[in-house]
């Protein structure tokens, strides 16, 4: 779908559309958030698998001027074209409503459907991992979030995905239309080879503005200050094992029964 | 002309019914097991903050629910307690849960914030709903205060990794405020053996052919404390070398100080750690009394799971490791000699 750009606070995220029949798109949205570049590198591992049934990989992001070098990023990885929604530079910071509203906004324009969304869990600058649920909510699609394994029936319009999830693993069938978010072990994204960033630079991105979508990005939470945390004075080191026992005692920690 | 007319109207219209508005929160209790959990706990905390009502709800299977609820009106800081059974409710799948939120939530209610524990079934869960409800969520917050007169609620969280701290208001406009908790910020609400709030069941909505289907659940069996909670942690990295070493060389450390066992990202990606002990920016964040890190080199999206623990130990070959920046007691050493040497005399 969107990528967050290390340019603005925005939520970064690939969606990549998929379907069985006539109208397989994949759609992606893609920033350098490492989440996102899993979510690239999982839809075109899924062409690559699916071939034909994969009608096509989008990526979508939502950015200033700069932000259009992710999307060639994500094109040289595999994707096939690229939507770029732009907001001027300096522009207020994007949250994840926001976001996930524009990239309603997009999929609804997509003439011929989207069948699966991939975008990373959360982006690594304002660590919100919010958007993937948000769009899922407004599309009332199914959602699988944190997903390490991934495996999509066309024939069939459903995903198998086991997800991350506190204290273990859990896996899930999903109905498409679905919204799936990457944690780290999904894949490994590849690097981009050289023939196929220069054909990148043929690859189509379309421009689209917040005003086309109709889509609202002001703010709705207001941001009062952004502050260091407090610093942690550590440095201290013992010379030996005995030294690292005495600095336990001290803080009085010491074996259990 | 337009925009200002709504504003001036929803300025007046605060301030008369300011004194009156005190928060409500509806707090979400997770279980498992028929256990709250106690990333739930710190949630409770939290929103006793805000200074008014707390309303807990429990959701679930028809089997544990009842138990849980037991628990919950005992719980110190709640006012009441909701609860909801179903059996499409036993997994926490967000698209059969998000109508019974939605519907709690729907424009008569009297719920100013929903509150929940930062965890992985919440943070599925309340993104969804907000967005359902055409509202905004704050995540992972580590420190809340709401002001009644102008019905405000700010927010700390940390973000890049915890290289800064953002303050973040939601604004009146916000009808309700959504937000997750990093349980570590905040000490889970005890028992209160004398409390006894009043419980009451809401019908579950029941979600008619449902676009997900759980399959199955895998924990990570353990008998050692929960990596999220426990006060002592001892985490390896990737100088473990493999799942055999990471294990006979961490375990007894454990066993010796009662901790949990935790792992850097290099540790979990080459296989000598379950997934679910990974601490750090996109694992567990934890903050025991004390964290042992062996190994472990002290990456930025490291550090952001771990630094505000009250006592670090780092265990390094490399004297320049980023670790001993924020270690209290660092120890250049051979890990495969200092952590036996250390098990032996911690034990005697």
């Amino acid at each position: 779908l969107h990528a967050a750009s290390p340019y603005s606070d925005s939520e970064a995220s690939v969606d990549s559309d998929c379907s069985s029949e006539s109208n397989q798109t994949v759609t992606g949205v893609f920033s350098p958030n490492p989440f996102d570049e899993i979510a690239v590198e999982e839809a075109v591992r899924l062409r690559e698998k699916l071939k034909d049934e994969v009608k096509s990989i989008k990526v979508v992001t939502i950015g200033p001027p700069k932000a259009a070098e992710t999307l060639r990023t994500a094109l040289a990885m595999g994707a096939d074209a690229g939507i770029h929604i732009e907001v001027p530079d300096g522009a207020a910071a994007l949250e994840p409503l926001g976001v996930a509203k524009a990239l309603r906004a997009v999929i609804q324009r997509e003439k011929d459907g989207v069948d699966l969304v991939i975008m990373g869990k959360q982006a690594i600058d304002d660590d919100a991992g919010q958007t993937g649920q948000m769009l899922a909510g407004l599309m009332d699609w199914a959602q699988a979030t944190f997903a390490s394994k991934l495996v999509v029936d066309p024939k069939a319009k459903e995903a198998a995905v086991t997800r991350e999830i506190d204290g273990g693993l859990e896996e899930l069938k999903c109905r498409l239309p679905l919204v799936v978010t990457t944690d780290l072990r999904l894949n490994e994204p590849r690097y981009a080879s050289l023939p196929n960033i220069m054909k990148a630079k043929k690859k189509p991105i379309q421009k689209l503005t917040p005003a086309e979508l109709e889509v609202d990005l002001t703010p709705v939470l207001e941001t009062l200050k952004v502050s260091e945390p407090p610093k942690r004075v550590g440095g201290g080191k013992v010379e030996n094992v005995d030294e690292l026992i005495a600095k336990l005692k001290e803080a009085g920690i010491t074996a259990v029964k | 002309m337009l925009r200002l007319r709504p504003v001036l109207a929803t300025g007046s219209l605060s301030r008369r019914y300011a004194t009156a508005a005190s928060p409500h929160a509806l707090v979400l209790l997770e279980h498992r097991a028929g256990v709250i959990d106690s990333g739930s706990l710190s949630a409770l905390t939290a929103a006793q903050q805000l200074g008014g009502q707390i309303t807990g709800l429990v959701v679930g299977a028809p089997d544990e629910v009842k138990g849980v609820v037991e628990k919950a009106k005992k719980l110190k800081g709640l006012t009441s307690v909701l609860h909801s059974s179903s059996e499409q409710y036993a997994h926490n799948i967000p698209e059969l849960v998000s109508p019974l939120l939605e519907k709690l939530l729907s424009d008569i209610t009297s719920y100013t914030h929903v509150v929940s524990a930062h965890s992985s079934s919440a943070k599925s869960i309340l993104p969804r709903v907000a967005a359902r409800l055409d509202l905004p969520a704050v995540s992972d917050i580590t420190s809340v205060e709401h002001d009644g007169s102008s019905n405000s609620t700010t927010f700390t969280r940390p973000i890049y990794a915890g290289n800064a701290i953002s303050t973040v208001r939601a604004p009146e406009s916000v009808r309700v405020k959504f937000f997750t908790v990093r349980s570590t910020a905040f000490k889970a609400s005890p028992a209160d053996e004398f409390a006894q709030v009043e419980d009451k069941a809401v019908d579950p909505v029941e979600v008619s052919d449902a676009p997900t289907q759980h399959v199955r659940t895998d924990l990570t069996k353990s008998d050692r404390p929960d990596l999220g909670s426990a006060s002592r942690v001892v985490s390896g990295g990737r100088a473990l070398k493999n799942a055999e070493t990471f294990k006979a060389t961490l375990e007894p450390l454990a066993d010796a100080l009662g901790a949990a066992i935790g792992a850097s990202r290099a540790a979990v990606d080459a296989g000598y750690a379950d997934n679910s002990l990974q601490v750090g920016q996109t694992g567990k964040v934890v903050a025991p009394e004390l964290y042992m890190a062996i190994g472990i080199s002290g990456a930025i999206q490291h550090l952001a799971g771990m630094k505000d623990s009250k006592l670090i130990v780092a265990i390094n070959k490399d004297p320049e490791a980023p670790i001993f920046q924020v270690a209290d007691a660092g120890l250049v050493a051979d890990l495969y000699e200092a952590v036996p040497e250390l098990v032996q005399k911690l034990k005697q």
